[in-house]
């Protein structure tokens, strides 16, 4: 569904994207994961033909992005990272200016219109100005506004940044529901759930450049992290339990250890056998998540 | 349907869309119609008395005044209509749904030409009150249905031409302060013409500018065709400024507009 080798851009001297390959299946998942500024945005807007790449070989859903700009927007729908609604307009009014520049006759469009409020849920942002909508509608309306023109391949730049964790949760499911029905997507996001999540692939971009690409579980194998953290009330139970253990290392404070661990039960109770009679205050099992890989590939000190 | 088609029908689209977010923000329109009425009333009821005494040629007062001042009161509203033009494109190149527009397979002109088309609506309707509010006051043009028609196909014209130029105003700002600045230039040229005073009355520099520049000949055109004064080559000319303050406008806006966003 897309295709880009070489793809770059720079900002006068600013490199933001420093030849990218992506390649995202038909029918799948595609995450962009990055922090603030990687270029994630960028990416976005070039494959979407908002902006125009330096250099690059680009095809989005089978057409040459350069040459026939017009053929992928035919095929393609966006819901950026800021709200594309016209704010003084109605939901419904918004949904019915997207269906008449999709050249749906009038009827076929109201028809559209009110099949997405009810899907979406957004009967109360019916009537009333989208300004005046809640963050979560509006980004229901937003989303409802790209599939108006039933779009192949969507992009969704951070789609839940912002959203209240029950409004992420309905987002979540909107767009399983959306794979579900044979639509590819491209989301962007700094969310490590997210991508879990949802994501079929996931390519993880730092500072312009693609760190590591490939399935949640490829991704997380990528890194050591699994360990067993265990604190102690106090310095001398600290002491005893080092000495037991050995290759334990001094955990993110004082009274913690960190044990490495597959996270099996075998290797907590070796690890306990170990211990003996040592008096533990509490056990935390801390299995590899994207978190790890996200740090360990990025450099980022969040 | 062609492609010229699809232009004419996202265009209609794009007007509906102007229209209805003028009807629920209506303070820049209504704007927009007041402005020209209060300097209508103020330079006919403040300055109107005395400056009718000064015109040369006539026997001066509030109703002498009237006359001579109508084309330069239409011209305000032609003026004021674009600085809201200007803001208007401002104000909604801000929002997120002009990034949408562009990655849709629409005709990508019809944003800005749902934009002249909504403005120049607004203009006319804003020198129409200016007219019948003068009508009201004891205007009395002396023009037959001929030049009406001139009158009214000529202002089509310059409100045409002006609005695709503050189009392109609006969009070569980086704000919408600057969009309300940037046209007042624009709102002073029917000042500094033959619109308020006749430019024989002003010193040499000023009068020079006067009677060059692109308002004087349109101002002029509208006064012979209105008041029945000599028109000279001043329709040729008016003609010609307003092409070529349209299309330069047009063709500006056009490249801005299809220039990459700025991030």
């Amino acid at each position: 569904m897309i295709a880009a080798t070489g793809l770059r851009k720079s900002y006068g001297d600013h490199l933001v994207l420093d030849d990218l390959d992506l390649e995202v299946a038909e029918g799948t998942v595609f995450a962009l994961l990055g922090p603030n500024g990687a270029g994630k945005t960028t990416i976005v807007q070039i494959l979407s033909t908002l902006i125009g790449a330096d250099a690059g070989d680009l095809r989005v859903a089978g057409h040459d992005l350069a040459r026939d700009p017009d053929a992928v927007r035919a095929a393609i729908g966006v819901t950026g990272q800021f709200s594309a609604v016209d704010n003084l307009l109605t939901g419904r009014e918004n949904l019915i200016l997207m269906a008449d520049l999709h050249h749906l006759d009038r009827a076929a469009g109201r028809r559209r219109a009110a099949g997405l409020l009810d899907r979406f849920d957004l009967a109360d942002a019916a009537d009333q100005p989208a300004a005046t909508c809640s963050g979560g509608m509006r980004r229901r309306l937003d989303l409802a506004m790209t599939l108006v023109g039933d779009p192949r391949l969507i992009f969704l730049d951070e789609p839940t940044t912002g959203l209240d964790p029950r409004s992420r949760r309905t987002m979540w499911q909107i767009i399983r529901e959306l794979v579900g029905g044979g639509v590819t997507v491209f989301l962007t996001t700094q969310y490590l759930e997210e991508a879990d999540r949802l994501a079929d692939r996931i390519a993880v971009l730092d500072r312009g450049r693609l760190v590591a690409e490939g399935t949640a579980g490829e991704l997380k194998a990528l890194v050591p992290g699994g360990h067993i953290r265990l604190e102690f009330a106090d310095p001398d139970g600290l002491e005893s339990a080092a000495r037991a253990l050995g290759d334990a290392a001094r955990g993110d404070d004082a009274l913690a250890l960190k044990v490495p661990s597959d996270g099996s039960a075998a290797s907590l109770r070796e690890v306990f056998e170990r211990l003996d009679d040592v008096a533990v205050a509490g056990v935390t099992l801390h299995t590899p998540d994207l978190d790890d890989v996200f740090l360990a590939l990025t450099g980022d000190p969040r | 349907m062609t492609t010229a088609s699809y232009a004419l029908r996202d265009s209609a689209t794009m007007l509906r869309r102007n229209l209805r977010r003028n009807l629920r923000y209506p303070v820049s329109a209504a704007c927009g119609i007041g402005i020209p009425l209060v300097i209508l009333l103020l330079f006919v009821f403040v300055f109107g008395d005395t400056l009718g005494a000064g015109l040369t040629g006539v026997s001066g007062g509030r109703d002498e005044y009237l006359d001579y001042v109508m084309p330069g009161l239409i011209l305000i509203s032609v003026t004021g209509a674009a600085q809201g033009t200007a803001i208007a494109v401002a104000m909604d190149m801000t929002e997120g749904i002009i990034a949408r527009f562009r990655t849709m397979a629409i005709a990508r002109v019809s944003v800005l030409t749902g934009h002249v088309v909504g403005s120049v609506i607004q203009t006319v309707a804003s020198m129409a009150v200016v007219l019948a509010v003068a009508l009201l006051l004891g205007f009395g043009p002396t023009a037959g249905p001929l030049e009406w028609l001139a009158v009214a196909g000529l202002l089509g014209l310059v409100s045409f031409a002006i609005t695709w130029f503050a189009v392109a105003l609006g969009l070569v700002t980086k704000s919408v302060e600057s969009a309300s600045n940037l046209p007042m230039p624009l709102l002073l040229l029917p000042f500094l013409g033959s619109g308020f005073v006749p430019t024989e009355s002003m010193p040499a520099g000023m009068r020079w500018f006067a009677e060059y520049q692109p308002f004087t000949p349109i101002m002029e055109t509208l006064r012979g065709l209105l008041m029945g004064t000599a028109i000279g080559d001043s329709a040729v000319l008016a003609l010609a400024w307003s092409v070529f303050i349209g299309l330069g406008g047009y063709l500006w806006a056009k490249r801005l507009f299809n220039r990459d966003p700025t991030p």
